[in-house]
């Protein structure tokens, strides 16, 4: 398959100490993208050029990496989208949220949006891709799976559940080249109206009981799990009980 | 019912204890209420109680304690109603209903919604699909709106909203920032919009709004936009007052817009390789399971993923990390099947957040059947195995109805 694909990629930052590293997700979807394109894959960047955390990418094996530059707290979206508007690409792969930043996780769907391309999100694996059509297999919550059909050209986000990103080693990450590319700035306004502050640890939820007296309050206490309107079937067949259950569990919708 | 008076030592001893668990529900009934015409009426032998060795008791310190009441069901408490008959203006609500059900992330923005909307604005929740869920009105929801969607069609939702935002003109869209749906959906709804939202919102308060920025190491502070995509716990549930939940229409049907992207359906997982404290459908075996051959079978017939108690890992039928329970696993599943479990407490604990729990059980007394939705009162195995031969049935069926 040779389908011109692109993977963006951004700076990530470690979880506990913070130091620049390459984004979890982002690499992801470089992995998604090598496995799919080879070495024909795109990857892209906009930012700063000489940010050292850019070459881990490189390490995975890539020969070049692109970057649009353009300084901290400038609007990514317009600038990508003239881009990939005028590169004729067919798939793009994004991990699903920066790591830095406010990371909301809107770029992919501003992409999206801007250039009129369907976006599937939470990618797991891209099955195939035959005749402009994409087979995709969608990560749920709770480790399930969906597949869906997708028309190219078309924007996919990747997560956890995407393959697990290589290694980046050393000599390929120096080796690498960074082709840069000047690029008209877009102020992003988020910085006249939002502040960023360190992360306040959340306070746990405590489990108010709202009982008007005492008996209330050591009823509250001491209940056990309480005898609700549970269905008891007894002195059934065991055809009937499995029925009633199998009643349940296909209105619940697990059995398929 | 007979006229004799019969004494019920237990239920007195019981009114007398203020401290015991059922007290509230031996006190006697009214004693005096307003009659017809306007008068008084008062019932004279509902005052005092029959002492301990069969005297009657009059207690006027208004402190009554009397055990000579029928026995009452404690009654259900009716909530006040909150009603909003002319809403100033509208909170819109995007719950995800997992499994057709408002879930506890739900219920939280249900809550968030009604810090915003005070006394004058409404909360109008918008659900899509089909729900099973019985409990709007306790959970929140001042209207209720249902549109219809089938299978996995982000982009004609985002219609579907988007035409409930031309006619409702909601103050503020709120949607749950999770991986259910609903985070999506909001983003792809911002993205229609042209609206920038604050996301992973945990605190709204005086206009402001915190949510975590970049990989959670920094909070972002902002004034509360339009759109807002919330995270659990980011307010508590609505628990004190009841609500309308109205039902309200769109006035035109939103326009059809052609699919781009086709869902195929859920393809079938391993359920073995999924983690145990994710998987969404568990059954799981005891001490009364005795063939582990037949159990497998279900599980696979089923699809489920397997669970067991500590009796049936620690006489190795099954593995360590199967365990549910206080010293296993704390599984979060939907639904959950116990087979030949009797429900000790350090088990119940393990799957105190499961949504349905059947249970297969020859002990009617036993405290998994007081959990259980549902209870079989039976032999483990044959249930099993007329589990396996109805479950082929139907997808036989299934199938043949298709064809
Ligand atoms: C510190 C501590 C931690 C613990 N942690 C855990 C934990 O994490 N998880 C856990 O599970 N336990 C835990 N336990 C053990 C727990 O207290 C119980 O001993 C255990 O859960 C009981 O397992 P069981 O229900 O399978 O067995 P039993 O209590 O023996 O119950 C067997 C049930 O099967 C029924 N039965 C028998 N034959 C049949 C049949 N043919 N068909 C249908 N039903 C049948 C019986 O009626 C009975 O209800 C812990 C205990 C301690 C002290």
């Amino acid at each position: 398959m040779s389908i011109a694909t692109v993977a963006l990629v951004s700076i990530g930052a470690h979880p506990a100490s913070g130091r620049a590293r390459r984004a979890e997700h982002d690499a992801r979807a470089v992995e998604l993208g090598l496995q799919l394109a080879g070495d024909s894959l795109h990857v892209l960047h906009a930012g700063n050029p000489h940010e050292p955390a850019l070459r881990a990418y490189l390490g995975m094996g890539l020969s070049e990496l692109h970057v649009l530059e353009q300084s901290d707290g400038n609007d990514a979206v317009p600038i990508l989208r003239d881009y990939l508007r005028e590169s004729g690409v067919q798939l793009v792969l994004a991990g699903s949220q920066a790591e830095t930043g406010e990371g909301s996780g809107m770029l992919p769907y501003l992409l999206a949006e801007q250039l009129g391309w369907p976006l599937v999100v939470g990618v797991a694996q891209i099955e195939s891709i035959h005749n402009g059509v994409a087979l995709v297999l969608q990560a749920l919550p709770r480790g399930q799976r969906r597949r869906l059909k997708v028309r190219l050209p078309f924007l996919a986000t990747v997560d956890n559940a995407a393959p697990k990103a290589r290694q980046s080693a050393y000599g390929p990450a120096t080796r690498g080249e960074i082709d840069v590319e000047a690029v008209e700035v877009v102020i992003d306004d988020l910085s006249t109206q939002g502040a960023f502050q360190a992360a306040k640890p959340r306070p746990k939820r405590l489990k108010v009981i709202k009982a008007k007296s005492g008996a209330d309050r050591m009823k509250a206490a001491t209940a056990k799990a309480a005898g609700g309107s549970g269905q008891v079937l007894k002195g059934v067949s065991a055809e009937e009980g499995a029925q009633a259950i199998l009643k349940l569990l296909i209105e619940e919708g697990v059995v398929r | 019912m007979s006229d004799i008076i019969r004494r019920d030592p237990r239920a007195e001893w019981i009114a007398r204890n203020r401290l015991h668990p059922l007290h509230a529900a031996m006190q006697p009934t009214q004693l005096s209420w307003m009659g017809p015409n306007g008068v008084l009426r008062k019932n004279v032998h509902g005052v005092g109680f029959i002492g301990p060795n069969g005297i009657k008791r009059i207690d006027r310190s208004g402190e009554q304690q009397a055990g000579a009441s029928k026995r009452t069901a404690s009654v259900a408490v009716q909530l006040p109603l909150h009603q909003v008959a002319a809403p100033a203006f509208y909170i819109a609500v995007v719950p995800d209903m997992v499994g057709g059900r408002l879930s506890s992330h739900d219920r939280d923005l249900l809550g968030l919604a009604h810090q915003l909307a005070g006394t004058d604005g409404a909360v109008l929740a918008v659900v899509f699909g089909e729900s099973k869920e019985t409990a709007f009105a306790t959970a929140g929801v001042d209207r209720l709106l249902l549109l219809d969607s089938q299978g996995y069609a982000p982009e004609q939702q985002v219609v579907g909203l988007r035409a409930v935002d031309n006619q409702f003109a909601p103050k503020h869209w709120l949607l749950p920032d999770s991986r259910n749906g609903g985070g999506e959906l909001g983003r792809r709804m911002a993205a229609s919009l042209g609206e920038r939202p604050a996301t992973r919102v945990w605190q709204v308060k005086d206009g402001q709004c915190v949510g975590r920025a970049g990989a959670g190491l920094q909070d972002l502070a902002q004034p509360v936009p339009r759109l807002i995509l919330a995270a659990v716990e980011c307010a508590e549930p609505v628990s004190e007052t009841r609500h309308e939940a109205l039902e309200v229409e769109l006035s035109t049907d939103a326009p059809r817009c052609l699919p781009r992207i086709e869902d195929l359906g859920a393809v079938d997982v391993d359920p073995a390789a999924i983690p145990m404290a994710e998987a969404e459908f568990i059954l799981s075996g005891g001490n009364g399971v005795k063939d582990w051959a037949l159990f497998h079978k279900t599980a696979a017939a089923l699809g489920a993923t397997e669970g067991a108690s500590r009796v049936a890992v620690d006489d190795g039928f099954m593995d360590r990390d199967r365990q549910v329970g206080a010293s296993g696993t704390w599984v979060t599943a939907r639904v959950y099947v116990a087979v030949g479990i009797s429900g000790a407490i350090q088990h119940l604990q393990g799957i105190g957040a499961c949504d349905k729990v059947v249970a297969i059980n020859l002990d009617p007394a036993c405290d998994m059947i007081k959990r259980a939705d549902l209870s079989v009162i039976g032999d483990g195995e044959a249930v099993l195995q007329a589990l396996i031969a109805a479950v082929d049935n139907w997808r036989h069926g299934a199938k043949q109805d298709a064809a």
